[in-house]
């Protein structure tokens, strides 16, 4: 049997088998923790902070997703402190990103009722839309960086490997190697990086073009 | 979503696998397909064709009303008409009579060995299982067979001759399973490029090595990409799996690895065998295969030592004139170390199509009813005489011919009337000139199909059936799931459900037959054909559209309250102990010589399938929009062929012109070509050669000559597309 370890978050005892994450305690029990960069099917990274929680006696908030539950913890999913962080992340992420497709950060906006004007002048992600094969699009306008398309490319699924970060700081982009086109890199079209991507950033190409009003060339016989 | 956004689940219609696939459709019209990272079978993987293959469905040369060749055809000389123009649109009452009139004259003129019929292992269980019944029960035939044959056969009569049943035994996500007692710690996979073939089990074979450590063991001549992740690579010369495995076999007996017990307990026929294998001493292996005999004995160590081992196998086994063989010599080593009968392991053919497995299970071959039952029987017969209501003796119980055979029996005297159903032997048959004969010598050709593909160009009849997107169903996958296929859109034009074009058929047939019974044609519902089918054979007994409504159920399903069976062989083998056979070594048919010096093997390509009436109409073919010819850097030197240079390609058969792809994946004196393209059929040079048993072709290995060609000889001079996966 695995050892268990007891902790506290919001008040209540949780159990837990030793290992498990801040995140899957709290969901243990049904407490809500809000996520965006988590995905049930990669790796948890804590790269958008959205997860975040205070545990007491912790001088930083921690991405509670990767973060190891330990016995004794005391947890706090919805202090001040982390509304506010949550809050704040929200607002930097909708100040530079189109986050128009994202209906799940949509919702997360409103109930941490983000102030959507709280950095004007941001500068904007204005990236070319990518359109260099027949399968899906890339308009990086909408990343977030959530680095789940890479994951899956990687050894989360596909071992495949032909998406990685490009740049750092806020010129941080998902490119392929010397953004070489789709088709050239090591890509095998599995489209399993449109299947997770958060934000529409990676679209099927039909999906794209039935937006525009446009459908491909080939119509339904009858139609 | 809106009103009209709609999500429907069903499952692939490519490969064997059987992923899971949510259609999203706008109306009628799908724009994008995800899959459900919670379902076993594939956790939210897809590959390239199950993501974006599915757009041939509305391709503008999908056949929307029945056709009937304008001028009419006749034995020996008959010609292809692709286009549109040279066939008469005709109503489903006209079609349907005249191929029962014709049918029918036939039959009663010749007799049933006049008649053949190919079913399809990419159409339903429930398709399927009435087409055999229709020939069998209505025109007393066994010629009934379909690309089965093509594929796995050596592999299923391997496995009938030594267990006694012929599936994957194991389930594939043993793979990756997070219990380590019940996943494998090594795999040996040979003759399947598992990567581009059943890419999703290759995922799975991949995070095993990654996460688990798994040790892999490839067997292949190729170097696969799965050999990035192996512990060890046998490059072995095609065809020559008997002295390799049998190596192996002698390796675990002489350094004591064999396990006593099971052999003891599970097996017959050892001390005959063990005596058998004194032949392949090292050098005669090393000799007839290239492989050397430290990579034998790391092998046989490897895998006898493994708590549990597991075998993949795929066409590198079976198509070829001893696949039998080959595959007995796979078996021999799971019963030497007992890595069978446990969860994972298994003895493990990895079948090709969405529904080989159930096209197989629903008796589409002509040595047997559904079930497997035998039709040269007498209890089977009478069986399925009194499910069939056909009077005693009725059914016909000679063996019928098979896939290949039915062709090379194509001329008077002999077949005169095929009936095909989503087959097109024109691509997939071997040899292909030889092919092109005896499909001019039918009387009477029928294709049931989406297309006029190559060989329904030759017909008489086109009938035009739906999709896997426009019918309900079931496909039965590799590891024996049988799965809900579901309807999304609604049938193209005029085409209807193949189960409902077979019914009609049927009925019209009975009706100029004049059989006093009938042998039950009227289901509201493709679930009352599974009940047919679940009252008369066992595997199938407990499967029922409700009970399978969410997730698939693995055969055998004894009863109604059976959940599956994920693992065979647990406590004994359908013919009781499993069955060692000693095994001599034959080459494959044509070696290489100084006229024909490369061997050629065939296979595919991730991004195409098969024959490719689908891939070739569809996006998939923008990435993948020619053959190529995979050759060595050596020999491509050697012949002073640059990359992307054209190449003929001959052998004593045929020849074709194509594009050379530089590659490490090809090995010295080995070259590769994919079977999809019709401007450039590899099955034009490969040699119709069967295994005397299961009657496959030969496709892994013939003799070949290359020499440079110039640019006009290539069908599409213009179209070249970089591509940077391995």
């Amino acid at each position: 049997m695995n050892d268990e370890i007891t902790l506290t978050i919001d008040g209540q005892a949780v159990s837990v088998p030793a290992g498990a994450t801040i995140l899957q305690a709290a969901r243990s029990v049904n407490i809500p923790i809000p996520t965006i960069c988590f995905h049930e099917a990669t790796s948890p990274l804590g790269v958008c902070r959205a997860c975040v929680v205070e545990v007491q006696g912790w001088r930083t908030l921690v991405a509670s997703c990767v973060t190891p539950a330990a016995a004794g913890m005391v947890v706090n999913t919805h202090s001040e402190r982390v509304t506010r962080s949550r809050r704040t992340i929200l607002e930097m992420l909708a100040s530079t990103v189109d986050l128009s497709e994202a209906p799940e950060i949509q919702l997360l906006l409103q109930e941490y009722a983000a102030d959507l004007q709280r950095f004007p002048g941001a500068e904007r992600r204005a990236i070319p839309l990518l359109d260099d094969n027949p399968m899906y699009i890339r308009d990086y306008t909408r990343c977030i960086l959530c680095w789940r398309c890479v994951q899956v490319c990687a050894n989360d699924a596909q071992y495949v490997f032909a998406l990685n970060f490009s740049g750092r700081g806020f010129d941080t982009s998902i490119a392929t190697f010397y953004d070489r086109p789709m088709p050239a890199t090591t890509c095998v079209f599995c489209g399993q990086c449109v299947g997770v991507c958060p934000t529409g950033a990676l679209k099927t190409k039909r999906e794209w073009l039935l937006e525009k009003g446009l459908l491909p060339e080939e119509k339904p016989a009858g139609a | 979503m809106s009103a009209e956004e709609n999500c429907v689940a069903t499952i692939c219609p490519y490969c064997g696998i059987g992923c899971n696939l949510e259609l999203h459709l706008k109306g009628d019209y799908i724009y994008k397909v995800t899959s459900p990272f919670d379902n076993p079978v594939n956790h939210g993987n897809l590959c390239v064709k199950g993501r974006f293959g599915y757009d041939f469905v509305y391709h503008k040369h999908r056949v929307t009303t029945p056709l009937v060749r304008r001028t009419p055809q006749s034995a020996g000389a008959r010609t292809q008409a692709f286009d549109l123009s040279e066939w008469q649109p005709v109503s489903w009452d006209e079609a349907l009579d005249l191929v029962a009139d014709r049918l029918v004259e036939i039959y009663r003129r010749d007799g049933p060995e006049a008649l053949a019929v190919y079913v399809c292992a990419k159409a339903t269980n429930e398709d399927n299982y009435l087409l055999q019944k229709l020939y069998r029960s209505l025109f007393r035939t066994n010629n009934v067979d379909h690309c089965t044959r093509l594929c796995h056969a050596g592999s299923v009569i391997a496995l009938q001759q030594a267990i006694g049943s012929s599936a994957m035994s194991n389930t594939a996500a043993e793979l990756i399973h997070p219990d380590p007692r019940r996943r494998p710690d090594v795999l040996i996979v040979t003759g399947s490029n598992t990567a581009e073939n059943h890419p999703i089990i290759a995922q799975m074979m991949k995070a095993a090595v990654e996460k688990y450590a798994a040790s892999l063991i490839v067997v292949d001549p190729r170097r696969l990409e799965l050999v990035d992740y192996a512990k060890l690579w046998l490059p072995l010369k095609p065809g020559s799996n008997v002295p390799v495995f049998s190596a192996i076999a002698k390796v675990i007996i002489e350094e004591g690895l064999a396990n006593r017990a099971f052999i003891e307990q599970r097996t017959e026929g050892f001390d005959e065998f063990a005596q058998s294998l004194e032949k392949f001493t090292p050098e005669y292996v090393e000799r007839v295969s290239g492989v050397k005999h430290d990579l034998i004995q790391q092998a046989a160590r490897l895998y006898a030592s493994a708590e549990r081992g597991a075998i993949y196998w795929g066409m590198g086994i079976s198509q070829l004139s001893h696949g039998v063989a080959s595959a007995l010599a796979l078996i021999h080593l799971a019963f030497l170390t007992g890595h069978i009968g446990r969860e994972g392991t298994g003895l493990n053919p990895l079948r090709g199509q969405n529904n080989v497995q159930g096209s197989s299970d629903m008796g589409g071959m002509p040595f047997h009813y559904p079930g497997y039952q035998r039709v040269d029987n007498p209890e089977n017969a009478a069986r399925w005489e009194q499910a069939w209501h056909i009077e005693a003796g009725g059914l016909n119980r000679q063996l019928g011919l098979t896939t290949t055979e039915i062709l090379s029996h194509a001329h008077p005297g002999g077949v005169r009337a095929l009936y095909m159903m989503g087959e097109n032997p024109m691509m997939s048959e071997p040899n292909l000139n030889l092919t092109r004969q005896h499909m001019q010598q039918l009387e009477f050709l029928v294709a049931q199909d989406l297309f006029i593909n190559e060989s329904g160009a030759f017909a008489d009849v086109i009938l035009p059936a739906v999709s896997f997107a426009e019918k309900d169903g079931t496909f039965t996958n590799t590891e024996r799931r049988v799965q809900r296929v579901r309807q999304a859109i609604v049938p193209r034009g005029q085409a209807r459900p193949d189960w409902q074009i077979i019914c009609d058929l049927a009925l019209r047939i009975e009706a100029r037959l004049g059989r006093p019974t009938s042998a039950g044609w009227n289901y509201a519902h493709p679930s009352e054909i599974l009940a047919e089918v679940a009252r008369n054979v066992p595997d199938y007994a407990g499967i029922t559209y409700q009970r399978i409504e969410k997730l698939g159920l693995q055969t055998p399903v004894h009863d109604s309250n059976h959940p599956g069976t994920p693992f065979l062989f647990a406590d004994s083998f359908p013919r009781g102990r499993g069955k060692f056979y000693p095994l001599d070594f034959v080459t494959a048919v044509e070696q290489p010589d100084y006229e024909y010096p490369f061997i050629l093997t065939t296979g595919r390509v991730l991004e195409h399938w098969h024959g490719g009436s689908m891939t070739r109409r569809s996006q998939l073919d923008n990435l993948y929009p020619e053959a190529l010819l995979q050759i060595h850097p050596l020999d491509a030197e050697m012949l002073g062929i640059a990359d992307g240079a054209p190449v003929c390609v001959a052998s004593r058969r045929g020849e074709i012109t194509l594009r050379a792809q530089i590659t490490e994946k090809s090995t010295v004196g080995l070259v590769f070509i994919p079977f999809h393209f019709a401007e450039a059929a590899a099955n034009l040079i490969t040699i119709d050669a069967l295994d005397p048993q299961a009657r496959i072709p030969e496709f892994k290995a013939c003799a070949v000559q290359l020499c440079p060609a110039r640019d006009e000889d290539l069908a599409r001079p213009d179209k070249r597309l970089e591509r940077g996966r391995y």
